[in-house]
Order: C-alpha cells, then structure tokens, then sequence
C-alpha cells in the first residue's frame, strides 16, 4: 500500500466532495441533539441535586436508587430498551423522544451527582447567613448556594457536557441520522473512510474550542487553590 | 421598659448532648446585653436559637411580640427583625459588598434594584465602606468583611441584632473598625445581644453582661458589678483566666 492508496482511502477530496450534503445534514442534526440533550440532561441533574439536598429517607434511598441504575446501564441499552419497550407499556415513542427520554435519565444522573458534589462543598455557613435575613429554603438555594456550586464544579460540568455531546453518536441506533450515523452510510455507499474522517474532523472543530476552555478553567481553580 | 426579646426556659439537645437547659433571657429596647462565659457554655447556641437558626428543644422565644417557635409565625418574616453577624463573616463570595447587602432588599423585601441598590449603599455608609461598594469579600480584610456582614443585617432595619463573636476570627490590628461599627450602631439605639470575649468594648458599651456556664445563667448585672465584684466563684474564675490574656 502507498501513500497515495493511503490518502485516497482515508482523505479523499473527491468522496469528501459527493459526501459533503449528508455529512452536513448529520452535523446539523447532531447541533440540534446536543442543543436537546444537555438542557434536558442539566434540567435532570438539577431536580436529582435538588431532591438530594432532602433529609428524609423516603427521599434519600430511592433518589440513590435511582442514580445508581441509571448511571450503571450503558446509555446504548437505555436508549434501545426505551425506544423499543416503552410502546409494550402502550407508550409510542418517536427517536426524538427516546433520545430525550433516555439522556434525561442517564445524563441527568451524571449531572445530578456533580451539582450534588458543588451544593455540597459550599459551606453551611452561606445558607445560615441568607436564613437569618429572611430569604426561604429555595431563595437561599437559587441565590446563594446553586451559583457556588456552579461555580466549584464547572470543570466537572463542561467535561461532562462533553462526553454527553459525543455520546448523541449512540442515536443512530433509533435510526437518527445524525453526524456519525451519516458519515457511516457514506462510507458504506463510497467504500471509502474519508466522510468517517471528515466526521471526526466536525467533532473535533465543535469540540476542542471547549476541551481549551474547559483546561484554563482548571488550571485557574489550581492556582486559586494555592 | 418593653422587652425586645424574651426567652425563658429554653432548651437544647445535641443528641445526647443537653447544650441549653432552662435559659432566661430578657433583653429591653436599646439595652446592649453582653453573653459571655466559656468555651461549650452555650453562648452562641442560645443566640442561635434567639432567630431559630437552631430549633430548641423547648421553652418559650418571643421577639418584638413574635412567638418565634409557633408553627403558625412566618419564621422568615419573622428573621427580617432579627440582624445576625457570624464569626466567620458568611459573606456570598460571588457578590460585591453592595450585592451582598442588597440581596435581601431585593428578593424578602422586593425592592426594585435601584432602590435596593440605594439602600444598600446607605447602609454600607453607616459601616464606613461606600468606597468599597464594588469589591468582592475576597478583595476584602477581615474586618472589612465584617463591616460588610454588619451592614447587610442593618440594611434590613432589624428591631434587634445578634453578634455571634464577631470579632473573634479577626487579627487584633483589624478589630478596632468593627467594634467601631459596633459603637455606631449602639448609638443610634440599635438592641443589641453580643456573645464576645472583647472585655475592654463590653466595659465600655455593654448595659449588663450575662454570664453563661454549662448551659445555664451562672450570674448577670452591670459590667462593672460582673467584673469587678462578681458573686458566683465559677464567674470569678472565668474572669481571671480571660484577664491575663
């Protein structure tokens, strides 16, 4: 094999060419899924986070129950068992809303359990302070501690943002063409892996701008550490 | 002379632990009560009951003609009355000093931002910190940030104010401006209940000093009737040992 076979099958402008519509119409649709599943995930983690800051163990036990099932069952098999099981529970689900029933689950856990982590390192004292002037159990929550906590664990959040925004590659199995699920069928009609590259290159190019951010972000909480 | 607190027979359990037991405390309009006793004796957990940041286990709290442990009172209107100022300051690290003050204004009070804003600023006035309006505690000294936490309970116009050691968590160079603060409010007529160690401010300001041991009330009178001839042995003891420092 030489260097040429090597760039024809792998960086070829030509394919790249006749693949370009549908590799696009895949980005654009894993745009609007991202756009769907981090809200609902963020929505999810924060109702979890918010449910974990309860006493009872009426509440304690089941929400724990629930964030250890739903971050242990492989988002893929969540996904399938919801698109495909929910309708013998006589509920039709479109792909759409399987993908948003399923990312809401098993991303909201994740989130729930960062937000909880956050809420958790701001001081008891903050809250007291907020009490004793006469702002309620949520006004103290929205206004004093669930910004700190945003803030003490923001790293965690965006990284966490990423995964779940590369994770949108696990609709195709709901049939939803999104980038990868795309660049798949191109490659399969072209015999070629160039529109796999070009997808690669799409999710690079979305995601490295925040992978920079994300570092200066730690680095910043290092040295605020010190 | 109306009373502005009254608590009598009140109670604290930690689990085992029985932290108040039986306290009596009545503090008039104007008065400047000063709480002291030793590490453990109950001083702060009393003020902390005082605006239920902690819930006795029993007795009897009224502020300003507020039963503060009936279930049917709005314990957060209630609070509006009630200035805290903690040891550790509790400022909100992600807002200004004027934010800081202003927050309540806006969110329990419901004023629009510029009148908050105003507010506030008053308030930041009467604790000498208007030039500091747009600084985060963490640009702040200590007693600055003390200042701060005065002047976001004042801004409130509270009927009575709590000091839990307020000075305590201070270096001694930075202590002066918040007692100085302290002064001010005392002479504008502020109630005042101040669980310190600082015997030089509470000699000078304070209208009687209780003194606290075990969870109970050992002794109370005026400062110079405390300290210069108290009755109780465990009061005598208490203050020799915070004299030699």
């Amino acid at each position: 094999m030489t260097w040429a076979d090597f760039t024809l099958a792998f960086f070829s402008l030509d394919i790249l060419r006749q693949a370009w519509p549908i590799l696009l119409s895949g980005l654009v649709q894993t745009l609007l899924l991202s756009a769907m599943v981090v809200p609902l995930g963020l929505l999810g983690g924060v109702l979890l986070a918010l449910l974990s800051t309860v006493r009872s163990p009426w509440v304690r036990w089941p929400l724990m129950a629930w964030v250890d099932v739903f971050r242990s069952l492989p988002p893929l098999v969540l996904l399938v068992f919801v698109y495909a099981g929910l309708p013998f529970a006589g509920l039709e689900v479109s792909p759409w809303g399987a993908v948003a029933i399923g990312f809401f689950l098993n991303t909201g856990a994740y989130y729930g359990e960062i937000l909880r982590a956050g809420i958790e390192s701001v001081p008891a004292g903050q809250v007291e302070a907020a009490r004793s002037t006469g702002l309620s159990r949520g006004q103290a929550m929205a206004w004093v501690v669930l910004p700190q906590a945003v803030r003490n664990v923001l790293p965690d959040l965006i990284s966490n943002t990423l995964e779940v925004v590369k994770l949108t590659s696990i609709a195709s199995v709901v049939a939803l063409p999104e980038l990868l699920f795309q660049a798949r069928q191109a490659q399969s009609v072209t015999f070629n892996a160039t529109p796999i590259m070009a997808a690669a290159v799409a999710y690079f190019v979305l995601l490295w701008p925040v992978v920079r951010l994300l570092s200066r972000l730690e680095n910043r909480q290092l040295a605020g550490r010190r | 002379m109306a009373a502005i607190v009254r608590a009598h027979g009140v109670h604290k359990h930690f689990g085992a632990l029985h932290v108040l037991r039986g306290v009596d405390l009545e503090v008039a309009e104007r008065e400047l009560v000063f709480v002291i006793g030793p590490s453990g004796s109950g001083k702060s957990t009393l003020l902390r009951c005082l605006n239920r940041l902690e819930e006795p286990s029993g007795g009897r709290i009224e502020v300003d003609g507020i039963d503060m442990l009936d279930r049917r009172t709005d314990i957060n209107r209630a609070r509006q009355r009630i200035g805290m100022v903690f040891q550790s300051f509790n400022l909100y690290p992600h807002m200004t000093a004027l934010g800081n003050v202003a927050l309540a204004l806006r969110k329990v009070l419901k004023l629009p931002r510029a009148e908050a804003d105003e507010r506030a600023r008053a308030a930041l006035e009467r604790v000498n910190l208007a030039d500091r309006a747009g600084h985060y505690p963490g640009q702040l000294s200590g007693g600055q940030q003390q200042r701060v936490a005065i002047a976001r309970a004042i801004a409130l116009e509270p009927r009575v104010m709590l000091f839990d050691e307020p000075t305590s968590a201070l270096d001694p160079e930075l202590v002066g401006g918040v007692l100085q603060a302290m002064r001010e409010l005392r002479e504008s007529g502020m109630t005042m209940v101040v669980v310190s160690h600082e015997m030089g401010f509470a000699r000078a300001a304070a209208d009687r000093v209780v003194f606290m041991d075990h969870g109970l009330v050992v002794e109370e009178g005026p400062p110079e009737a405390v300290f210069g001839a108290p009755r109780e042995e465990r009061t005598r003891a208490f203050i020799r040992q915070i004299d030699r420092h």
